[in-house]
């Protein structure tokens, strides 16, 4: 088992997440898994109650699950928000920009190269989900 | 043009100091090559036929003399002393070394230029008008609208593993000089009826091996909105688009097989949404950028006079002038086609010269064409003549623009892995052949495109006459097309019949064009000739 | 015969396995019959290859001869651009390509 990430204060939650199916079928279930083809905005009804998405990368070429996230977080939701599968340190800085704050990387992840590579960017140019002031309002104010 | 401040300075250099990173890690062996290559390839970087290619961003074409000096500075120093200029508005080199790639890259950010985002399945080199700022007949310069684009686009986190590449261009004009309606998104600057600004939004076109023009899907996007409407195209794309299959992971594959209606049902609905999300920049950021794209200081008292007394002087002018919306001066543009030259290839040489005329002759400004060509857009006419003699006296005056010589090719099998079929040694041949002024005056505007293979990089279905290579059990053959345009009378080019040998689909461009000056009515241009009268007939002649 | 072929990670340089080692020149490539493989593998894993393969090619008298035109071309260099191939003073370095 890789060691999982996680930008969060919070206590990890314990609920293991199903999958999309299975959450939709129960009325309680806190947490849920979505695969790379799923459509997000299924859970769009049951944000409040979430605590834990997991969105999968089969392949870390595969860019879907940046948009589950931008959608997930732009509708506000504020729970913990997973990146699982073929994570590597290389799309952690962008999976952070979407609203991943927690991963779960099939192969180990040097915490040293993550710790350069998350911090390297000073600013950004485009607006997303964490908040941040793109360049554009740093020159405007 | 555009000037980075301190912000944009500061993303370039970030970005080298992160790739020096990546490739220091894949030379210790700490990453493997199949995590690397979507890294190198965000910076431009290929493993090619014969060593690691690497493509700079001109970004929308544009540069001046400083970064044209830098260009030839990098081919010297890195290079085989020359650069390729591509169908993008980029710039190539063939023989770069991973090892020199960050200090390459470095030297590049000293003047504001990059090779970011020019390969991977991102958003790649905005394109746009190589006249843009110059041309009589746009609504505004699109460029500033470009450069929003470019550093919307650039290091985007949600659209950096698209299905595919994904190349936008942008226009301000009812004529298309940028072959607007073959990208995947397409975007003409309008006003709309109350006068305000806005853009035409075209999504679902290319080249490639299923070529198609793209379909409005939007006659207006306000432009204070172009930005979050650009998003949602982009997450439509990037969540629905196919990825089971490569030759089928473009756009313009997903709105075909959605149908524009419901590709632009779906893109509205995010949009909706994306709208509220205050994605888009103020307007005082695109006045900022804006400013940087006011006109030069124009003399507004130069003579609109001309002396043609030299023919060959008059002949260029004719041929590679356009006119220039104020009064007095001229767009120039440089031809990279000499007889039996390489299309678009430029020595260090040349582009140091090309540097130096730009700061004497037009205001320090270059464009690259998406034909391969260079274009000074803003030449006094008083400047011309001392300006011909020193392009002639390198070997780039020939005046042919938009003429049969002055071919689209790509690099073709002497240069690409993709390739099936050597494009170069066609475009030399057909070029001596046709090299006679009087004769390709005579054949008048004729947009000859090759390319080596079906990937389409030289544009061979929006050619009047189009060549495709290809590979017919394992030797080299040619496939001939005729009827594609890129401009605003967008057409897909359609194949005459069975290929020919390099020296069979020459003769058959030969046939082609005498059939041409006979069934010729009036001002007819090769393609209209084409459009009136007719496959049938090119065939027969062709065929008998 | 069958030549295993790649790229020098590090310049890019398009090699060709000798047995040994890896040379810039097709001339020097070695018949890897059933072994190719297991050389790449290893060589791979070591970083003295990058995106290597196997091809085939004919044996001549001027050496291997690679099957397809495009690994000639690949061997060479642009056919023009003859000043920037591997034999820039060989007028007939072309036609062995073509």
């Amino acid at each position: 088992m890789v060691e999982a990430i996680r930008f969060r204060d919070d206590e990890p939650h314990e609920e293991p997440a199903g999958s999309l199916d299975s959450f939709l079928d129960q009325s309680n279930a806190t947490a849920v898994r979505i695969e790379a083809g799923e459509d997000v905005r299924q859970l769009l009804p049951y944000l409040e109650r979430l605590a834990l998405i997991e969105v999968d990368f089969p392949a870390f070429g595969d860019g879907r699950g940046y948009s589950a996230a931008q959608i997930l977080r732009e509708q506000g939701y504020t729970g913990e928000l997973r990146a699982s599968g073929d994570v590597l340190v290389d799309q952690l800085a962008y999976m952070r920009r979407c609203g991943f704050d927690s991963f779960a990387p099939e192969k180990p992840i040097d915490p040293e190269v993550m710790e350069r590579s998350l911090g390297r960017y000073e600013n950004i140019y485009q607006g997303t989900t964490d908040q941040r002031s793109p360049i554009w309002k740093l020159r405007h104010g | 043009m555009y000037q980075y401040d301190q912000y944009d300075q500061q993303m370039v250099d970030t970005r080298v100091e992160e790739f020096r990173d990546q490739v220091k890690r894949r030379l210790a062996g700490e990453i493997t090559e199949d995590q690397f290559k979507p890294l190198r390839l965000m910076n431009g970087l290929y493993l090619q036929l014969h060593a690691y290619m690497l493509r700079v961003a001109i970004p929308y074409g544009t540069l001046n003399g400083k970064q044209m000096r830098m260009l030839a500075h990098i081919a010297r120093k890195y290079d085989r002393d020359y650069g390729h200029f591509t169908t993008r508005q980029n710039i190539q080199y063939n023989w770069i070394k991973l090892e020199d790639a960050p200090d390459l890259l470095a030297e590049l950010a000293s003047v504001e230029m990059h090779a970011i985002q020019t390969s991977g399945n991102c958003i790649r080199n905005i394109s746009s008008d190589q006249f843009a700022g110059a041309a009589a007949d746009e609504i505004a310069d699109p460029r500033p609208w470009a450069e929003i684009l470019r550093q919307w686009s650039s290091f985007h986190p949600e659209f950096s593993y698209l299905p595919r590449k994904f190349k936008i261009a942008v226009i301000a004009s009812d004529t298309d000089r940028a072959a607007m309606k073959l990208h995947d998104i397409g975007i003409q600057l309008v006003h709309n009826d109350a006068g305000e600004l806005g853009a035409k939004f075209f999504v679902g076109g290319g080249m490639g091996r299923t070529p198609m023009i793209a379909p409005e899907i939007r006659d207006f996007v306000p432009a204070d909105e172009l930005i979050s409407y650009a998003e949602a195209c982009l997450r439509v794309y990037n969540r629905y688009g196919r990825r089971d299959n490569k030759y089928k992971a473009r756009i313009k594959i997903l709105v075909h097989e959605l149908g524009k209606d419901e590709y632009t049902r779906q893109v509205e609905e995010e949009f909706a949404h994306m709208k509220e999300l205050g994605l888009n920049p103020p307007v005082e950021e695109l006045a900022r950028i804006t400013e940087y794209f006011a006109d030069p200081a124009f003399d507004t008292q130069a003579s609109d006079e001309l002396d043609l007394s030299d023919p060959d002087f008059a002949v260029w002018v004719d041929q590679n002038t356009d006119m220039h919306k104020q009064s007095g001066y001229a767009i120039a543009t440089i031809s990279l086609k000499p007889r039996g030259g390489i299309p678009g290839d430029a020595s260090s040489a040349q582009i140091d010269l090309m540097a130096d005329l730009a700061e004497q002759y037009s205001f320090d400004e270059l464009r690259v064409t998406h034909s391969q060509n260079i274009v000074l857009p803003h030449v006094k006419k008083s400047d011309l003549y001392a300006l011909w003699q020193k392009l002639d006296e390198a070997g780039l005056a020939p005046a042919n623009l938009d003429l049969i010589t002055d071919s689209i090719a790509c690099p073709g099998l002497d240069y690409c892995s993709l390739a099936n079929a050597r494009s170069i040694p066609l475009a030399q041949k057909i070029s001596e052949k046709f090299a006679e002024q009087g004769r390709q005056k005579e054949l008048g505007e004729l947009k000859l495109k090759i390319s080596g293979c079906i990937n389409a990089c030289g544009h061979h279905h929006a050619g009047h006459i189009g060549i495709l290579g290809v590979d017919r059990k394992g030797t080299e053959n040619y496939q001939l097309l005729l009827g594609g345009s890129a401009a605003e009378d967008t057409s897909l080019a359609k194949i005459t019949g069975p290929g020919f040998t390099e020296d069979g689909v020459i003769e058959a461009i030969e046939t082609v064009t005498d059939l041409y000056l006979q069934e010729k009515q009036g001002d007819e241009r090769f393609i209209d000739t084409y459009r009136r009268v007719g496959m049938e007939k090119f065939k027969e002649a062709i065929y008998g | 015969m069958k030549l295993l072929t790649g790229n020098d990670l590090k310049t890019g340089d398009v090699i060709w396995w000798n047995g040994l080692d890896w040379s810039r020149f097709v001339a020097d490539a070695v018949d890897v019959a059933e072994d190719g493989e297991a050389i790449l593998q290893r060589e791979e894993a070591s970083r003295r290859v990058n995106a290597s393969y196997i091809i085939d090619a004919e044996q001549t008298d001027e050496g291997p001869r690679p099957t397809h035109i495009k690994e000639r071309v690949r061997a060479l260099g642009p056919t023009v651009r003859p000043d920037l191939t591997l034999k820039p003073a060989d007028p007939n370095a072309a036609d062995w390509v073509i």
